[in-house]
């Protein structure tokens, strides 16, 4: 039960929310009982530390993000690494409840988050997954698990969905795409996802050929060799940062020059090492992905703090959601007054914040603790910087394709 | 045969064993849950590094792939439960096997064609990065999407199913560590203890006394692989989702050999007070790095490699050894 | 499945596999001679990358170029890790080596994340993209580049081994250790040699690989895993069987990953080396010992 807002509807909402008296989405100024401490568990360290600390930023900025805004966070931020390892996470998850964690937020991974998930489940600490698409994790019957996170099905629902958008809107309708994914549990959720989801939606192409390879690839040419040979219109990439990366290199290598390269719904793309690295060869590159509403007064805010603090990065979707989930947080630590985990659960299950980062509606919890109101948007590479093309109420720019000849850019 | 087991071994031995049985026995009572967790990673690792060191230390055969052994088991077990509904005492069994017959087709492949040392290594590791990708695609198990095991928070202990609280997990991982503990023991004393000597010292020695050796490097392996075993079905029930990136990487099976090398290999007791010295110097070092807001990734862990290096080029045989000569323990533990 | 596709694909696998020869040529040289498992190599070559990263971020130099300082500098901490770490641990059993260099590893992966930070990096040099027509072929120009060096640096390894005296002397050491104890030759200065040339082998080879693939902290085990395989293949201490070993490694994970699924292909190359483990357990070009 997805809800689909218009800018206006969204508006009108916010307005609403702000008007019912007493049931403002932050209860400004009331009294508090005690500090919050926020467990932040994220993989610091490891082969997934780039994301893991890019999480970490967005919980860094919030206490004082919200302090700006006038919101009475009286937050304790404790640290813990998980080392990219699910044993590890575990480890740590237990630690930081034992030092006194009231509220756990983490941790970009699947596997870690699922460990991680237990732990919090059976001290009856709430948990708010930041980043973490593995359906299975909001499946098991959790009370304290939180996720503000879309699903890889609900990734790729809306993934489609805005494809459909994209070839109304540029009037290039592929009639055949090669689907390549990353072998690890975020590639084969999404791909299994697709494969279960494709036929319900009508698509105009047809999915010609399924390339996976290994999450350790350091090398992708035998991959873009044998897509390239299907002569496949459209490219659709499941993809993480590194190999998004060669995939691309590989691309202009072999002078692949599909009329359109369009992730449905992965990281890669929009991530600020993508740009450094492959520069102009990273422009008009699509992603469906959920991402932070440059129109949102609060996101310009975040923001404006982020660039500040962390000169020459990328404010991208990691950040953003981690950001949220201390609001999520502070919110309820507000509305309960209290630190214990029933009553900061049940508080976190009322949440109701429709003034936020991400794109999509109200920011709220359903019974199994997934937030279902999370919308994706379509992102265009442009000027070396993921910006907003769909939907058209928060677009920041244009939809330009095809996609132009890798010779012929300056 | 209790006779046998502690024949030659000083009482102050035993005493100080049973003190520590003690202390063990107590412990959930007194160390809180994190402790509790804390512990049940140093008994799994004492107790994987105990299966381990029947292989490297009894018969002097160096596996740096014994995730592999972990893995099949683990999987095993959790696809029993989910898939057919059968519980993990019994599924253990078909986990053991399993483990074993692994454990017996590397080690015949080497043993027949007398591949040994630095070869037989890296064969192990072949062998676990070939399982590693194969479950990667093996649908059956959710491939590199992970299995899950159903999970609900537990008022009662099902140990017939192993779903419970982690201080049932904790009782039955520190009764199978002391069974282990005695079953090497008993290994160590009987005559395939001293077999496995000779092969280790002098293989082309035993060779011509007459020592089957193909055979007992064989026993070795099948009984390391099946103990191990043990610790994959319990990681399985303990942590509840399975990741082959996880479970069957290289890290995971040096992180299982670390303890014992450490503690002394070829010793009793050494996989034991190694898994113990590791985790709390883990322990330690991460709260020297919260204490001091020092932030830094990679630091502890650096570190870590320092001791480790401290440790081995100091102490050749392990912590475990020269400490045993100081509390005058004698030379059989 | 057309034929331009399948020659495509065989000859990047080919040049691929050159330059993973090169780096296991180190690991062969030293294996061969120290006999001591070096658990730290592609650490090393990581940090030979990340000296290539530097020297291009800084002064803008092309790896190609500061390939020849990085094998210098890669040759003295070669030579001082034998000499102070691994000399007292020549006689020690196999556990205890493995345990000194995983130590070593360990320290060096988190040293580089201390230094560097998690973050991907690389070498953009303005050739990085090329790609060479031959006929109806596309070949990536780098790969063609590397792996011409690859070939070129160990023919002059070869000759160095074939005519000079040390080169001699450290092929006597390796053939009989206790003989050239006998004969008078320093034989811990040899290893320490030894380690530093292979060392140097593959600092050449981390520099070049910058122009290949990202560089990340934790790239160094995936590389120790694939050198010791390539090796394992070609046999030990074999140089022309390093490189054979790497060229069918790159190979083979090409051919696999375009008949089969490209996921699986790591799993093509354990699968020979297996095979070649038992029914060749010398390698392929390796003696029987």
């Amino acid at each position: 039960m997805s809800i689909k807002l218009t800018r206006r509807q969204f508006t009108a909402t916010a307005a609403g929310a702000a008007l019912a008296a007493g049931s403002a989405p932050f209860n400004i100024g009331r009294a508090q009982s005690g500090t919050l401490k926020i467990g932040s568990i994220h993989p610091r360290s490891g082969f997934q530390a780039q994301l893991g600390i890019a999480c970490q930023r967005g919980i860094d900025l919030a206490p004082r993000v919200l302090k700006q805004l006038g919101i009475n966070a009286n937050v304790e931020i404790m640290n813990a690494d998980t080392e990219s390892n699910v044993d590890v996470a575990r480890a740590r998850a237990e630690k930081l409840i034992n030092d006194g964690a009231n509220v756990l937020i983490g941790a970009f991974d699947s596997g870690q988050s699922a460990a991680i998930a237990q732990v919090a489940e059976q001290k009856g600490v709430p948990y708010i997954i930041n980043v973490a698409a593995a359906p299975q994790i909001t499946e098991q019957g959790y009370k304290f698990v939180f996720r503000n996170f879309p699903t890889a099905p609900m990734l790729v629902g809306d993934g489609l969905n805005l494809m459909k958008g994209v070839f109304e809107k540029s009037g290039i309708t592929p009639k055949t795409a090669v689907f390549m994914h990353v072998n690890d549990t975020f590639g084969q959720a999404m791909g299994g996802a697709i494969k279960a989801m494709a036929p319900r939606f009508n698509l105009p192409f047809q999915i010609v050929e399924t390339i996976a390879y290994d999450p350790q690839a350091k090398d992708l040419s035998v991959e873009i060799a044998k897509a390239k040979a299907t002569g496949a219109e459209m490219l659709m990439p499941v993809t993480r940062l590194n190999d998004a990366i060669l995939m691309i290199r590989e691309m202009v290598k072999q002078r692949w020059e599909p009329k359109i390269v369009m992730s449905p719904g992965a990281p890669g793309f929009y991530e600020g090492q993508f740009y450094k690295t492959l520069g102009r060869f990273s422009n008009y590159l699509l992603t469906n992905v959920p991402w932070y509403n440059p129109r949102s007064s609060l996101t310009q805010k975040l923001l404006d703090e982020f660039t500040k603090t962390y000169k020459g990065e990328l404010f991208e979707l990691n950040v953003g959601f981690s950001f949220e989930a201390v609001m999520v947080a502070v919110n309820a630590h507000n509305a309960a007054k209290s630190t214990a985990g029933a009553a900061l659960a049940d508080a976190i299950r009322k949440t109701n914040i429709t003034d936020h980062v991400m794109a999509g509606g109200p920011l709220q919890f359903n019974e199994k603790g997934q937030n279902v109101n999370i919308k994706s948007v379509t992102l265009q590479n442009l000027d070396q910087r993921p910006k907003v093309v769909l939907p058209l109420d928060i677009a920041e720019d244009n939809l330009t394709l095809p996609l132009p000849s890798w010779t012929k850019r300056s | 045969m209790i006779a046998r087991l502690i024949e030659g071994v000083p009482r102050r031995a035993l005493i100080l064993l049973g003190l520590l049985l003690v202390a063990l026995l107590a412990a959930p009572l007194l160390v809180g849950d994190y402790g509790l967790s804390v512990l049940i990673l140093v008994l799994y690792f004492a107790y994987t590094g105990q299966a381990w060191n029947v292989m490297m230390g009894f018969a002097g055969q160096l596996s740096l792939g014994h995730s592999l052994y972990v893995g099949l088991a683990a999987y095993t077990a959790a696809a029993l439960y989910v898939h057919f509904g059968i519980g993990p005492w019994l599924g253990v069994w078909i986990a053991i096997v399993i483990s074993m017959a692994a454990g017996l087709v590397i080690g015949f492949l080497a043993f027949r064609f007398g591949i040994g040392g630095v070869y037989f290594a890296l064969l192990t590791i072949a062998f676990a990065e070939f399982t590693r990708v194969g479950f990667d695609h093996f649908t059956w198990v959710n491939g590199s999407g992970g299995f899950f095991l159903p999970v609900a928070q537990y008022s009662v202990n099902d140990a017939l199913n192993l779903r419970g609280s982690p201080t049932m997990f904790y009782y039955i991982l520190l009764a199978i560590t002391a069974l282990a503990f005695v079953f090497c023991r008993w290994l160590l004393t009987g005559r395939i203890g001293y077999y496995w000597l000779a092969i280790r010292e002098e293989p082309e020695a035993a060779q011509t006394l007459g020592i089957n050796v193909f055979r007992y490097k064989m026993i070795a392996v099948a009984i390391s692989a099946g103990m191990t075993a043990l610790s994959g079905v319990f990681f399985a029930f303990y942590y509840n989702n399975l990741f082959p990136e996880q479970i069957f990487s290289m890290n995971r099976s040096i992180e299982l050999i670390l303890g014992p090398i450490i503690g002394g290999v070829g010793s009793l007791f050494g996989p034991i007070l190694g898994a113990f010295v590791l985790t709390a110097l883990a322990e330690v070092l991460n709260d020297v790095m919260v204490a001091l807001g020092y932030e830094l990734p990679g630091i502890k862990l650096v570190f870590y490699g320092l001791c480790l290096l401290a440790v081995v080029m100091y102490l050749p045989n392990g912590i475990w050894p020269p400490l045993r000569k100081w509390l005058g323990l004698g030379e059989r533990l | 499945m057309p034929a331009d596709l399948i020659l495509t694909v065989a000859v990047q696998g080919i040049l691929t596999g050159l330059v993973y020869g090169l780096m296991a040529l180190g690991l062969s040289v030293i294996f061969g001679v120290v006999r001591v498992v070096n658990f730290a190599h592609g650490e090393m070559m990581t940090i030979a990358s990340y000296a290539a990263i530097v020297a291009f971020g800084a002064w803008n130099i092309d790896p190609l170029v500061s390939m020849i300082p990085i094998a210098v500098l890669l040759f003295a901490l070669g030579y001082a890790m034998q000499a102070v770490l691994i000399n007292p641990f020549i006689n020690r059993p196999e556990h205890s080596q493995f345990i000194l260099l995983a130590a070593v590893a360990i320290i060096m992966v988190n040293g580089l994340l201390m230094i560097f930070g998690p973050d991907a990096r690389n070498v953009l040099v303005d050739y990085a993209l090329d790609s060479i027509e031959v006929g109806p072929l596309l070949i990536d120009k780098v790969r063609v580049i590397t792996a011409a060096l690859a070939l070129v640096i160990a023919a002059l390894l070869f000759a160095f081994f074939k005519l000079s005296r040390t080169g001699k002397a450290i092929r006597a050491c390796a053939d009989n250790h206790l003989g050239a104890l006998v004969v008078g030759l320093n034989v811990k200065r040899l290893y320490a040699l030894t380690f530093g040339i292979g060392s140097a082998c593959v600092g050449a080879a981390g520099a070049m690989m910058t122009l290949l693939i990202d560089t990340t902290p934790n790239v160094g085990p995936a590389f120790t895993l694939q050198a010791f395989v390539i090796v394992i293949i070609g046999g030990l201490g074999s140089m022309p069987g390093a490189l054979l070993g790497g060229v069918l490694i790159g190979l083979t994970e090409a051919m696999a990953g375009l008949f089969f699924a490209p996921s699986a292909k790591t799993m093509f190359g354990v699968a020979i080396l297996i095979l070649v483990l038992l029914f060749r357990p010398q390698g392929l070009l390796g003696r029987r010992v």
